[in-house]
């Protein structure tokens, strides 16, 4: 392991770098759902990952959404298919990917003329595009250019000092390389605002991280959800603050460079924090409808992998981005292993350290970006969700230009 | 991790991790039987209560009002004076943050210092 490692990536025309080589196929309402579905089906093996966003009304978070998505450096291309009466704004959306030097196409169903129609000529541009596809230029990319998110779910006793810790360290590493690193999940840090007020590399970035969590404690106590339960003190959970902790060790010890919400790529390397739950009153009900919608907005943010900690056992993976499943119970890891990358149970049977699991993690996110399919992308996983929501643009302080 | 805290962590239990070099308590990463004896930092401390994983075990003594810290983070202070090895849960562990959660229900949910 040395920062001379070089990933073979995917050079797109806008000069971004890409460690998959994806055609997109995305919906813009439900109602153009089947017929994308349909269009992707057959090549769903060939790199034809299916996107989109169900609503009929518009959002501009949801855009904003679909047009990081459709620009995502493991994107090559995107055939757009539209119902026709839909609010997104599918003209738009088509001129930031043409913009971007990305082949792509719109097909509307209600002009090309129904369902089989428009399935039939998806498929056709779909295959032709494929094999243009096959000719991107390849450019070598540095550890230093990667992004990696990172998430938990379906976590246990034992993920808070296994999986999630472990997560931890590979993000020190990969942070330490110059790559760029995005945890989350503010809203599973609550209690941890005095641990984040001293992380900013600023004290005015200090004071936001405090506040996007505070922000997440007024959400989820509108919404009545979110408290320390008595399951978690017989685990041995003794305070909130301590459950939190457990969440946010996925970030490492690096400092924070900078806090961004849904849809802004980081625009260095460094730790990042990206705030998942809405501004202003409650309007769309839960900050995310499940990881899988989390681990979208981290792809949005220009995310090339993502590292997901479990301890239940999570099976997703996800479209446009490589997904590393992190599982921190080794029984869970020996039942479901098929599902698994890698065995950070292994810390709490005593046979690995914490920084073992951490290089193992680090070990296996350069050989997914050189190409090795992780064990979700085996399995064919290629989930996605995206609902409505609303955010207010980052203030100044958030990412600071010069680092204290 | 420094050289002083390999040592500490070679003269544990291997079933204690300690999770942040600066932490002052270990969490169990099995369960540890009541009768048990176990090191704690060289010195040998008998187990007077069942430990299950995921249990926090102090690393040194942490007198009462103490912050306890894991992660390397503030987790709470001690209510009580607590000697290395002792088990650390609630009975002597109180949040700094949410002290009155339980009572005070949602409104309250942020406690405003």
């Amino acid at each position: 392991m040395s920062s001379g490692i070089e990933i073979n990536a995917y050079l797109r025309p806008d000069g971004r770098k890409g460690i998959r080589n994806i055609l997109v196929v995305a919906y813009l309402v439900e109602c153009a759902h089947h017929v994308a579905r349909e269009i992707a089906f057959p090549f769903r093996k060939q790199n034809a990952h299916l996107i989109g966003f169900g609503g009929c009304y518009p959002n501009a978070y949801a855009s904003r959404m679909m047009h990081q998505l459709c620009t995502h450096p493991n994107v090559g291309a995107v055939l757009l298919v539209s119902l026709g009466c839909e609010s997104l704004d599918r003209d738009g959306l088509f001129k930031t990917i043409q913009d971007s030097g990305r082949p792509v196409h719109t097909l509307v169903i209600q002009q090309t003329g129904g369902t089989r129609k428009t399935i039939n000529q998806g498929r056709q541009w779909v295959r032709s595009t494929l094999k243009t596809l096959g000719s991107t230029p390849r450019a070598p990319m540095k550890i230093a250019e990667l992004i990696v998110g990172t998430v938990c779910g379906g976590s246990d006793a034992m993920s808070g000092f296994t999986a999630n810790p472990a997560v931890g360290r590979a993000f020190d590493l990969l942070v330490g390389r110059g790559a760029a690193a995005i945890f989350e999940e503010t809203n599973e840090m609550i209690g941890c605002e005095a641990a984040l007020s001293r992380r900013g590399v600023t004290d005015a970035l200090s004071r936001e991280l405090a506040a996007s969590v505070e922000k997440a404690a007024r959400y989820h106590a509108t919404l009545a959800h979110g408290s320390f339960a008595p399951g978690n003190a017989e685990g041995g959970l003794t305070t909130q603050e301590e459950k939190s902790m457990g969440s946010y060790s996925k970030g490492g010890r690096s400092p924070i460079s900078g806090l961004i919400k849904p849809g802004d790529v980081p625009p260095r390397g460094g730790l990042y924090l990206l705030d998942v739950v809405p501004d202003g009153e409650v309007r769309f009900g839960f900050p995310n409808l499940s990881d899988v919608a989390e681990i979208g907005e981290l792809i949005a943010c220009g995310s090339h992998l993502i590292l997901f900690a479990t301890g239940r056992g999570a099976v997703v993976g996800a479209a446009v981005s490589p997904v590393i499943k992190v599982c921190g119970n080794p029984e869970t890891y020996r039942r479901m292993r098929d599902d698994m990358d890698v065995n950070a149970g292994r810390i709490a049977e005593g046979s690995a350290t914490l920084d073992d699991v951490g290089r193992e993690i680090f070990d296996c996110v350069i050989r997914a970006a050189q190409g090795r399919p992780t064990a979700s992308e085996a399995l064919g996983h290629q989930e996605f969700t995206l609902v409505y929501k609303s955010f207010d643009p980052i203030g100044p302080a958030c990412l600071p230009t010069t680092h204290s | 991790m420094t050289k002083e805290s390999k040592n500490k962590t070679a003269r544990t239990d291997r079933r204690l991790l300690l999770i942040s070099p600066e932490d002052n308590v270990f969490v169990a990463v099995a369960d540890i039987d009541a009768g048990e004896t176990f090191l704690v930092n060289g010195a040998a401390v008998p187990v007077p209560i069942r430990i299950p994983l995921g249990h926090k075990v102090a690393a040194r003594g942490i007198p009462a009002g103490e912050k306890v810290v894991k992660y390397g983070a503030a987790i709470g202070s001690a209510t009580r004076d607590i000697s290395a090895g002792d088990h650390v849960h609630t009975h002597n562990l109180k949040s700094d943050y949410l002290p009155t959660y339980a009572r005070a229900g949602r409104k309250s949910y942020v406690q405003r210092h």
